[in-house]
């Protein structure tokens, strides 16, 4: 069996005393797709923030590709591999989607600032198959401001996706979006990262979207872990159904 | 609505700017002082410019505009050095040198906070220098007149030689704030200005992109206070006054943040304002100045759109 | 000799300091206003002190009565021009970026320099009188001003004042409460456009009290609203935008800084303020009374 892709031992967070999150330890391995679950308030938030360096953890450790990533703020993450797009889309408002785009690649490509002309031909046609494959290339020269939020979570995941990521963590991709577009939503999402070769962690509430997209689920409560596995035992898993399942249809 | 990044017309204005700049050459020479001083100031202006697309608010720009004159200056009335060629490398260096580490710091701050401490630091120089008796105190010094490459025009022929260099430089300054626009630390600005945390999970460092900003802003005031002391032949501690600063700050305001030649072109078309002003209402001039920074805020939210619509995402 | 003129003067300019910037830190406390025409409603203050004043004594009054007179003059200075100002341009802006209302401010006080020079012309004004009706008393052979410590007591009386009214009245406490969440505040029935005007208003009093106190001690003359306020940012900046007793402990470490310099090492009598802010800004970038507020993603 090969080495995980990304593993976390341990990882606990703590806010003056409050604990946030508690012994966290996970393994990813390349290509899974997996599912976290659990009710507000129950860690996996602040798991994502300690990820991707927006929190640093109090306690443990987090393994990317056999490196030791603790403590690396957002902008060092994102370079070692791991992108993330938010429950509340984070997109540049005035810019048209097409910008948007543009200004992922450069903040991917030239970590540090540098003199070349930023906007070339070539960034433009890599922008825009970018764009077709995640379906908005005809809102382009849209300002991204003006989008529903549904289409702006959209063009957050895409952002997220810019300079194939080995690793995806997607907040909530379908919280804000209306019932009956959910499925529609994740299919342009999933594919084309999944084409990409990324392996993904995306937080959900809708059992169904779980069961149709995941492939291993982690089910959080009171900030640890309560059970990971097959999509299948986990959800069926009498403390999951009573702590987690009968919480999070409210 | 206007496409933020792009800048592929702003040669044609570089070019229209050159223009005005040849027309210039043959205008009454009272017009052609004040193009001058307006073009040295309004490349300053074009700093304040460059930093409010980060969604940075400089009130002490003139720091840098005073460290560039006083650096022209000192080096020619005290140390006898009255070369251009000399003169304004010296006024960019030592603008760039304390950009860089004041840029460390300054950097880590945002909204009003860095407004407050580029103000600050600003306050600071000018306390120094009317403190300096050995540099006139608030009354600043006279330059003797410069050489240019080696060549020393006669008196008749001076203003016409620091006019052609004030408009060689700053033409030269606002294609190079150009370039920086369209290279990756440029065209960032605007992420920073609209969305920092989501620029720093694509990669890249706010924090480096502002202190970047900074630098270059700190050039071209430099350049610009280093012209401004070579065509008045004075410097002053007014120069880093904080109402100095607060009048680059009005013409980024009004110029807006769409084009590099804006803020130049914004000066020129104050400063002839001022003249006018000056002989009809002497003391109505600060009101009437008042007015249009309000009138601009309240009946052009467009120019000012960015900054009041910032990070409500 | 020294120590004590350095404690003495030290103590003068602190308190001259917190009057100039109590109004100042109170409005961006409670407004979220940075108000740069603070600067103009001080020179306000003085002019219309020292226009009273001269009215006063050419009618050949008690001169004891001056000094009601002082005070009232800027009670009614300010509060008028303050709640004109409000009504007229700031509510209409509410809302906006902090940094565009540093920019409204900026040009309120450049309308309002000119107001007053059109208004008062641009010769000095001098009402030296108040200054030396209490004459001076002398520690050990130091001469000291009794209207300087008048001033010391005014600031105490202004602070204690303020703070007892945020405190222990109720519109203070409703005040505190709309500084702590404008919305959950309007939504308990708080009348914040009522709290505003009123917050504003009592700054611009403060400012025009702080004018009227000063103007017996300068000349009164136009620009002398420039440098106050600058003065005045390095006091609130120091002590934590929007905190009282920060106001007083920035007004403390102005005060004396500048006090030491002045006899230690006069060329650096000013910049030894900035310096003060600088340093302070770089260590707590938010001052040394004020918390950072977190953003939430």
């Amino acid at each position: 069996m090969s080495a995980p892709l990304f593993r976390t031992i341990g990882l606990e967070k703590t806010f003056g005393g409050v604990v946030a999150a508690k012994d966290i330890s996970i393994d990813v391995m390349s290509g899974e797709r997996i599912a976290i679950i659990g009710s507000n308030g129950a860690g996996k938030t602040t798991f994502v923030n300690m990820v991707t360096g927006y929190l640093t953890p109090s306690a443990g450790q987090i393994l990317f590709d056999g490196h030791d990533i603790t403590g690396l703020d957002p902008r060092q993450t994102a370079q070692a591999g791991i992108r993330r797009s938010f429950q509340i889309a984070q997109v540049f408002a005035e810019m048209t989607v097409l910008e948007n785009m543009l200004i992922a690649l450069i903040a991917g490509q030239d970590g540090r600032p540098s003199a070349r002309a930023a906007i070339t031909p070539e960034r433009i046609d890599i922008a825009r198959s970018a764009l077709d494959r995640f379906g908005l290339s005809v809102i382009a020269d849209t300002p991204a401001g003006t989008l529903p939020q549904g289409t702006r979570k959209q063009l957050d995941i895409a952002m997220a996706a810019v300079g194939d990521p080995r690793l995806v963590l997607l907040d909530e991709p379908t919280s804000g979006v209306s019932a009956d577009e959910k499925m529609a939503m994740m299919d342009t999402a999933i594919a084309p990262l999944d084409a990409s070769g990324a392996t993904i962690l995306f937080i959900e509430h809708d059992m169904d979207v779980v069961r149709r997209y995941a492939d291993r689920v982690i089910a959080f409560y009171e900030g640890t872990v309560l059970a990971d596995g097959n999509v299948a035992v986990v959800l069926e898993d009498e403390k999951v159904r009573k702590y987690v399942i009968g919480d999070s249809h409210a | 609505m206007m496409p933020t990044l792009d800048f592929r017309r702003d040669h044609l204005f570089v070019a229209v700017l050159a223009l005005l700049v040849i027309v210039g050459f043959f205008l009454p020479s009272w017009m052609r002082f004040l193009i001058q001083t307006a073009m040295a100031s309004g490349l300053v202006a074009l700093g304040v410019m460059l930093q409010m697309r980060a969604g940075l608010v400089s009130f002490g720009q003139g720091l840098f505009f005073c460290i560039g004159g006083y650096a022209v200056g000192l080096l020619a009335a005290k140390a006898g050095i009255t070369d251009v060629a000399l003169l304004l490398p010296a006024a960019a260096l030592a603008a760039l040198v304390i950009g860089l580490v004041l840029g460390l710091l300054l950097s880590r701050y945002r909204e009003i906070f860095y407004a407050m401490l580029t103000l600050a630091v600003s306050m600071i120089l000018y306390g120094l220098l009317v403190k300096a008796a050995s540099l006139g105190s608030t009354d600043g010094f006279n330059i003797p007149a410069v050489s240019y490459f080696g060549f020393v025009p006669d008196q008749a022929a001076r203003p016409d030689w620091s006019y052609a260099l004030t408009g060689v430089v700053v033409l030269a300054g606002c294609l190079g704030a150009l370039a920086y626009l369209r290279s990756g630390a440029g065209a960032m600005l605007d992420a920073v200005r609209e969305n920092e945390i989501r620029l720093s999970y694509l990669g890249t460092s706010p924090r480096v992109l502002v202190f970047v900003v900074y630098a270059v802003a700190a050039v071209l005031s430099g350049l610009g206070g280093g012209l401004w002391a070579i065509s008045s032949g004075h410097v002053d501690p007014e120069m880093t006054y904080w109402t100095t600063s607060g009048q680059f700050v009005f013409v980024a305001l009004l110029a807006g943040r769409g084009s590099v030649v804006a803020p130049v072109m914004a000066y020129f078309l104050l400063e002839l304002l001022r003249t006018y002003a000056l002989d009809i209402a002497p003391n109505a001039w600060q009101l009437i100045l008042g007015s249009a920074m309000l009138a601009v805020i309240v009946l052009l939210p467009r120019g000012l759109w960015s900054l009041v619509a910032r990070a409500r995402t | 000799m020294k120590l004590v003129a350095i404690l003495l003067d030290g103590l003068n300019y602190s308190a001259w300091l917190f009057l100039v910037a109590v109004g100042l830190t109170l409005i961006y406390g409670v407004m979220r206003i940075l108000n740069i025409a603070h600067g103009a409603f001080y020179a306000i203050g003085a002019y219309v002190c020292a226009s009273a004043l001269g009215l006063y004594y050419s009618a050949g009054l008690p001169e004891a009565g001056a000094f009601l007179m002082m005070g009232l003059s800027a009670l009614v200075a300010g509060f008028v021009v303050g709640l004109l100002i409000e009504r007229v341009v700031l509510r209409k802006l509410y809302g906006q970026d902090e940094v565009i209302m540093v920019l409204v401010t900026y040009a309120l006080f450049l309308i309002l320099s000119d107001a007053v020079k059109l208004t008062w012309g641009v010769e000095s004004y001098y009402v030296f009188q108040p200054y030396a009706y209490f004459g001076y008393i002398e520690f050990g052979n130091l001469p000291y001003q009794v209207y300087d410590l008048l001033v010391v007591g005014l600031a105490i009386v202004a602070g204690i004042g303020l703070w007892y009214w945020l405190n222990r009245t109720r519109t203070g406490i409703l005040m505190t409460a709309v500084v702590a969440d404008r919305e959950v505040a309007a939504a308990m029935g708080v009348n914040v456009t009522r709290i505003f005007a009123l917050t504003f208003a009592i700054g611009t009093v403060l400012a025009a009290v702080a004018g009227a106190a000063t103007a017996p001690k300068i000349a009164v003359t136009p620009g002398i609203g420039v440098e106050v306020i600058i003065l005045a940012f390095a006091v609130v900046v120091i002590g934590g935008l929007g905190s009282i007793p920060g106001a007083v402990v920035g007004a403390i470490f102005a005060g004396y800084a500048r006090a030491i310099c002045v006899h230690v090492a006069p060329q650096f009598e000013l910049f030894a303020i900035y310096a003060v802010m600088a340093v302070v800004l770089a260590i707590r970038p938010h001052g040394l009374f004020a918390r950072a507020e977190g953003r939430k993603i």
